[in-house]
């Protein structure tokens, strides 16, 4: 099958490539990219592990196709923390809370928890929770990951509000 | 798992995806947000021998009020749908199934023109789309011709649509006057699937049921028009005994297919239980 010439900007930077159609966007960025902090869970669009922002919006990247990110803009993982390797306020909280215990769910976690805050800044308890059901996580029970959150809620509303950038 | 290989095309036109259909033939799978498709072909359930990606085409999706109706692009997502402050007045019953289904990134990327076309009866919007009498605008080689939703879902992933057709809109009818809705569903877990969900939407004047329609998912081969409940409220007062009487009727000609989670009889059950509940909150009885 022919290949397929595509330019994804991936964490700021561009990307050009010639891939498969087949090629899942999970595959394309850990393996033609090497950016392997998304990971793969389930791979049947339930877990949520390998969740990514496509154009700034929470998506699950093993039910996209690389050819669809083309000429669109996707952020991982790596393109959170700033360039000096300062964590963003999430991975910040996910940290302080303990908001993980083996990792494994973290990446798509904090990607969508990323994205929920981004729609709603202020969330409840119950916005938190159903705007992460689409993520699982098989050890910390979930409640240090809504107290995550919430706390990376609270300093980014202060920081928004004025305070320290 | 990844899928079987195939060919790609990227039209940026209706007529162009047109061409590609009549070029293709059953070897042609349109794709639009693939939250339908590609989980079925890297189970390799499908596997078409090209993919024509309508993501490349422009203004496709749009919530658009054209006065009595409201016309919506294929391309819509169930975010779009959840969160349009115009659907949430005037079909409620659709921003609110449409904040039901999957989850938060399944509703960023599924479509409307999607999940109709894909017509799996466990699907939501089939249901709502026939509960609101929608209808269905499918575009071929000889035009537009419009489908009602009632006629559109024809057996399991089967729809009225032909091999080189494409759906180019959806159209749903609403009047001046707010209508009383529900979606109950009915889940094993967090973002599941149905087991069973049902959609009400009544038209009330006064006390007065004036028209009914409750439509059923997941309990045959399409979505479950309950045709003996809608006949049970029509021109009935709303209360909690035609409620009861009309839910008991819900599973009346029902044959679901047994499934791992769900026997026919539990699925009957579920239908006139969630019919009475979809019932009791549309009339705010509860």
């Amino acid at each position: 099958m022919n290949k397929r010439a595509i330019s994804v900007t991936v964490n700021g930077q561009q990307h050009q490539n010639e891939v498969e159609p087949r090629l899942l966007l999970i595959h394309y960025l850990r393996e033609t990219l090497g950016l392997t902090g998304s990971h793969i869970g389930c791979d049947t669009t339930s877990c949520g592990a390998c969740t990514v922002l496509l154009d700034g919006k929470a998506v699950k990247s093993c039910t996209v196709l690389a050819v669809q990110a083309d000429e669109h803009d996707v952020t991982t993982i790596e393109g959170l923390a700033g360039a000096d390797g300062s964590l963003h306020p999430m991975q910040e909280a996910f940290w302080n809370e303990h908001g993980l215990q083996c990792g494994y769910c973290t990446p798509g976690m904090i990607m969508t928890s990323v994205a929920l805050l981004d729609r709603i800044p202020d969330p409840t308890v119950d916005q938190i929770r159903t705007g992460l059901e689409g993520n699982l996580c098989r050890c910390t029970g979930y409640q240090n990951i809504i107290k995550s959150v919430q706390a990376a809620a609270g300093v980014m509303a202060s920081t928004e509000s004025g305070g320290q950038s | 798992v990844i899928p079987a290989a195939f060919d790609y095309a990227a039209p940026s036109s209706i007529p162009e995806t047109i061409s590609l259909l009549q070029e293709h033939g059953d070897e042609a799978k349109i794709l639009a947000g693939g939250h339908s498709l590609l989980p079925l072909m890297k189970l390799r359930l499908a596997a078409p021998g090209i993919l024509i990606d309508l993501g490349r085409i422009r203004d496709l999706a749009y919530i658009r009020d054209e006065n009595d109706h409201v016309a919506i692009g294929p391309m819509t997502t169930h975010y779009m749908l959840e969160s349009s402050d115009f659907l949430r007045q005037r079909l409620p019953l659709l921003s609110t199934a449409a904040s039901t289904v999957g989850d938060m990134q399944v509703r960023n990327r599924g479509t409307i023109g999607g999940s109709l076309a894909h017509a799996d009866p466990a699907s939501d919007l089939p249901t709502i789309v026939t509960a609101l009498r929608g209808e269905i605008v499918a575009t071929g080689p000889g035009g537009e011709r419009t489908i009602a939703a009632r006629d559109f879902f024809q057996d399991i992933w089967t729809s009225a649509l032909e091999p080189d057709e494409v759906v180019t809109e959806i159209r749903i009818p609403y009047g001046p006057a707010p209508t009383s809705y529900a979606y109950e569903k009915f889940r094993q877990r967090a973002s599941d699937w149905a087991i069973v969900g049902v959609a009400v939407s009544l038209d009330r004047q006064n006390g007065t049921i004036d028209r009914a329609s409750v439509v059923l998912t997941n309990v045959g081969t399409t979505p479950v028009t309950a045709t003996a409940v809608e006949e049970a409220l029509a021109g009935q007062s709303a209360n909690a005994e035609t409620i009861q009487r009309a839910a008991d009727l819900a599973s009346e000609g029902l044959d679901p297919s047994p499934e791992l989670k769900a026997s026919p009889d539990y699925k009957r059950h579920l239908a006139r239980v969630l019919t009475r509940r979809a019932l009791t909150t549309a009339l705010q009885l509860s």
